[in-house]
């Protein structure tokens, strides 16, 4: 590594902060569709067939009960490892926060 | 058997631990050694505050009726909590850098800290959650009334009770809550205990729950096949009521009193929410664990007909688990007790900064500057709304008789509190939303919740049947439970629809119309762009004078010794000296948060405006004077244009007297003159005419060379006297014009003709015949008299040897020139000016006239509307005559 300020490793450094910003920016993005995620797989027994309307055979609530709690606990990990894999993300946050996640 | 006195001494001695853990707790944050305090698992576990008795008893109840509909009570706050990226961490950054003491308060400061709004925010979050706090003291009551019900020695259970349950509540609530105005609110003796109370029901839950699966049902998969042949067995979830109870139990984690007050105003560290994030949700799931099996578990063994709402007691009880039980009813207490405390911190906060403060503030005339214990007087305020927010849930408790319908009032207390979602979204979110909108969608939704809900939902007897079933004046799109003709959905799902539908279109639709004022739209970029800057929206200025008020009205407020060390610390920091900082902008907004903190922006910003005075500057007062400012310009503006009329008129006046004066000298000027050539002729008459008389010995010769004189200087006179009348009549105006038509030409001829007759030898005239084609309309007689005079001054005072008049016409923009041009060597510089004036003449010697000839000219020239004029610079005599555009262009038209 030189300090001459030669393109070659310039880019190569260049390169390597981009990845780490770019690596931030996808963190976010995860902890932005995190809550959708969940969302979507709390309404998903919305679609399940009602034991008062339909015909079909009905979830059994033991199902229903492992499939909600292992979700939660899905969602809740998930979330444990976003709060974990970027420690200072609100400082660099504060000046990252760009609406463009380029 | 357990006993209820023993109950009452372990509530007792539960209720004192809370106290010292409190009490150690506001201690170690007085010293500053409050690290663990600050860390994110107090925090998480203060959140758990939204787990109420109505959860810790209720959910298994509601399971044991709805199966797992339950749960999506929990489910909401967890997608909260896993969002927190997108809406809480900016909710936090919002909430300490606007130093934000309630959700009231927010809004208000979000919508230029606007007072009304605040107001409407208050009343609807106290309506909505009184209530609520009731739901807590029945499920104290109804807990002590199952151990009083198994306990043979007892008394009867007293529903009168319940009021010393609140009074309790109350006591611990405004020991711990209102102890001090903290800068923030934070108070870290009541988080601390609400966070034991958080293990406390845990633990409770948890180990009931163990017990139910592992001791009573014999295991997990025991456990699920009990489920499974339960009459829950089945998947019976209203898809409706699943999305809607999800999203409001959503809305309400965030909106909700108490939930704002331990996640916003609680917050130490924005940073806690990484950690809450995934914490809290997992609080949740264990919380909601075991209700399934409890519910299952209790249909099963306990007799058909006891409340599901208690099984949680009533199931180790019934096992003779009196320890447990113990322990279980610990847990009930905990939620109730933590719930009714903040709840009524954080109420008594939003009335007594939003209600009492302001009307406080109005009534007394003197203002926040003169003495008197602004402290006290807030302190006093939110002890007092803390027992009336109290007494209000045991009358709401005693008029809705408990029951069921207390039970309902959970969900609708969330549909009310859910209100304020839209508007705090759109504070937070975008930049255009109003005041107006914000009041509009509070009201809107507000309205349909009370009569879509809240009405029919707390008693039969506040709405009549008819009114039920067929809508008020019999409309029955007005129905309160199938607004617009939608029938058939669940009253929650329905108004909750509903209300928030019509809230969002109101605030939306309003914001779109109406102007936000400047506070608003600078607070609104402060809250929507928090991130890009931190910066105050508006500017104090203020004189040193003014820094001892503020240090007084601070010390009220904050307390002496805080006070002085924060004047102290901004004096340091501003590099003075002494004790007092200049009350810089930048100081007296940070000033301004401070005591936000503690009595509200609204309030705050009122103090503060009322101490700095007139030099207060907010946007608001800055438009005003940028409004006055600009009147006193125009103002001015206008003096100026008047003084500068004024002065005109003065030049006008000094003008008009100069030239006043100069008349009167001319006027003596004249009569000297005119007395002097009378003169002249009247000596040499009386002289001739006394040497006729005198003398006899004349001969006819000399008598008739004397009479010629005599005649002569006659004649002379009567010429003087004759041109004198001309020019007066042409001075006074008094002359006639007589236009009509002529050629120039031919007024030339004539002109040329009388000026030169007589004389032996006339000088030669040179014209332009071209020219000269022009018709007249003017006083052809007076010009020909011009033109005469000009002539014959030509002849006359032409001194070259060979006299020659040119007269040329000349085509002006002003008019017709008539030029009359001699060789002769013209007039002298120094007599220019002087040609025109009466008596004038050029050379004494040549003395023909009075010397008025000229100056008739001009008159005359005046009369027509033209002008004569010398032309200098120019070899030999030049005079201009201008005719009026008017007299020939008239002239070509009447030819036409």
């Amino acid at each position: 590594m030189n300090d001459t300020g030669a393109p070659g490793p310039m880019q190569r450094k260049a390169l390597f902060l981009e990845r780490d910003s770019y690596r931030r920016r996808r963190l976010m993005d995860a902890a932005r569709v995190l809550p959708v995620l969940g969302a979507a797989l709390f309404l998903l027994p919305v679609l399940w067939p009602d034991a008062d309307t339909t015909s079909a055979e009905p979830v059994r609530t033991s199902n229903a009960v492992i499939y909600i709690f292992g979700t939660w606990l899905v969602l809740i990990g998930l979330a444990l490892c976003l709060g974990r894999a970027a420690p200072d993300w609100l400082d660099a946050g504060a000046q990252d926060d760009t609406p463009d996640a380029g | 058997m357990a006993s209820l006195n023993l109950l009452v001494l372990v509530c007792i001695g539960y209720v004192a631990l809370l106290f010292i853990v409190a009490f150690a707790a506001d201690r170690a944050a007085a010293r500053g050694r409050s690290t663990w305090l600050r860390s994110p698992l107090i925090y998480t576990l203060s959140l758990s505050i939204y787990c109420t008795a109505w959860t810790f008893y209720g959910a298994v109840g509601y399971a044991a009726r709805s199966g797992l509909e339950f749960v999506t009570i929990y489910l909401g706050p967890t997608l909260v909590m896993v969002g927190w990226w997108w809406g809480l961490r900016k909710l936090v950054r919002i909430g300490r850098s606007q130093r934000v003491t309630s959700i009231a308060d927010l809004i208000s400061s979000r919508y230029g800290k606007s007072n009304t709004l605040a107001i409407g925010v208050t009343v609807l979050a106290v309506i909505a959650v009184t209530p609520y706090i009731s739901l807590q003291l029945q499920s104290i009551t109804l807990s002590f009334a199952i151990f009083a019900a198994a306990d043979p020695l007892a008394a009867p259970w007293q529903e009168s009770s319940v009021f010393w349950v609140a009074a309790g509540l109350a006591v611990f609530a405004i020991l711990f809550g209102t102890r001090n105005l903290d800068a923030n609110e934070r108070h870290h003796g009541v988080v601390t205990a609400i966070a034991l109370e958080a293990v406390v029901k845990l633990v409770a839950l948890l180990a009931v729950g163990i017990f139910v699966v592992w001791g009573v049902a014999g295991g997990v998969s025991d456990t699920l096949a009990r489920i499974d042949a339960s009459d829950i067995g089945q998947w019976r979830v209203d898809a409706e009521r699943w999305a809607m109870i999800t999203f409001l139990a959503a809305a309400a984690f965030v909106c909700l009193p108490r939930m704002f007050q331990v996640m916003i105003v609680e917050n130490d560290d924005e940073r806690h929410l990484r950690t809450a994030a995934w914490a809290f949700p997992l609080y949740l799931l264990l919380m909601s664990l075991f209700v399934v099996p409890i519910a299952v578990v209790g249909l099963d063994l306990l007799p058909p007909g006891s409340n599901p709402d208690l099984f949680v007691l009533s199931l180790p009880l019934s096992q003779g688990r009196e320890g447990l039980a113990m322990l279980s009813f610990l847990g009930g207490f905990s939620s109730a007790t933590s719930m009714v405390i903040v709840a009524a911190m954080a109420l008594s906060t939003m009335v007594s900064n939003h209600i009492v403060m302001p009307i406080w503030l109005s009534l007394r005339v003197d203002g926040a500057s003169q003495s008197g214990d602004v402290r006290q007087v807030v302190l006093l305020a939110r002890r007092v709304s803390i027992g009336g927010i109290m007494l209000l849930g045991v009358i709401y408790f005693r008029l809705s008789g408990g029951g069921a319908a207390l039970a309902a009032i959970g969900l609708i207390a969330f549909v009310g509190i859910a209100q304020i979602l839209p508007v705090l979204l759109g504070g937070l979110f975008w930049r255009g939303s109003t005041r107006m909108g914000a009041l509009a969608g509070l009201s809107v939704g507000f309205a349909v919740w009370l009569y879509a809900l809240l009405l029919p939902g707390i008693g039969g007897s506040l709405m009549s049947e008819q009114l039920m079933s067929q809508g008020p004046f019999g409309l029955s799109w007005l129905r309160p439970y199938a607004l617009f003709n939608i029938d058939g959905l669940d009253p929650i799902v329905h108004s909750g629809l509903w209300s928030l539908s019509l809230n969002t279109l109101a605030f939306v639709a309003v914001s779109l119309v109406t102007f936000p004022g400047p506070v608003e739209r600078l607070q609104g970029a402060q809250f929507v762009n928090v991130f890009d800057h931190s910066a105050g929206p508006r500017g104090w200025t203020g004189s040193v004078a003014q820094s001892e008020d503020l240090m007084v009205m601070t010390q009220r407020i904050l307390g002496a010794a805080d006070a002085r060390a924060l004047f102290q610390a901004e004096a340091a920091l501003q590099g003075g000296h002494g004790h007092l900082p200049d009350p810089t902008p930048r100081f007296l907004e940070r000033l301004e948060r401070k005591l936000a903190g503690s009595v509200g922006a609204a309030t705050a910003h009122a103090m503060i405006g009322q101490i700095v005075g007139g030099s207060a500057v907010s946007v608001q007062d800055l438009m005003a004077v940028a409004d006055e400012s600009a009147q006193m310009l125009e103002y001015s503006s206008r003096l100026e244009a008047q003084s500068a009329e004024l002065t005109r008129t003065a030049g006008k006046l000094r003008e008009a007297n100069e030239k006043l004066t100069q008349i009167s000298l001319q006027k003596d000027g004249f009569l000297s003159q005119v007395s002097h050539e009378l003169r002249t002729p009247m000596t040499s008459i009386r002289a001739f005419s006394e040497i006729l008389r005198d003398t006899a010995d004349l001969n006819p010769d000399e008598k008739r060379r004397y009479a010629t004189i005599i005649h002569d200087e006659a004649l002379r006179l009567t010429r003087l006297l004759d041109d004198l009348l001309d020019l007066s009549v042409l001075e006074s105006g008094q002359v006639h014009l007589n236009s009509r038509l002529a050629r120039l030409d031919e007024v030339l001829d004539h002109a040329l003709a009388s000026a030169l007759a007589g004389y032996d030898h006339p000088l030669r005239v040179h014209r332009d015949a071209a020219g000269e084609r022009v018709m007249l309309n003017s006083d052809i007689d007076r010009l020909a008299q011009v033109f005469i005079n000009l002539i014959a001054n030509a002849q006359k005072y032409c001194d070259a040897a060979d006299p020659e008049l040119r007269i040329k016409i000349e085509h002006a923009p002003d008019g017709l020139h008539v030029e009359f041009h001699d060789n002769g060597g013209g007039i002298p510089e120094g007599a220019q000016a002087m040609v025109f004036e009466k008596f004038a003449r050029v050379s004494s010697e040549k003395a023909g006239g009075a010397g008025l000839g000229l100056a008739i000219c001009r008159e005359i020239m005046e009369r027509l509307g033209g002008d004569i004029a010398y032309l200098s610079g120019r070899p030999g005599a030049v005079f201009r005559v201008t005719l009026p555009v008017r007299a020939t262009t008239e002239a070509l038209l009447q030819q036409a």
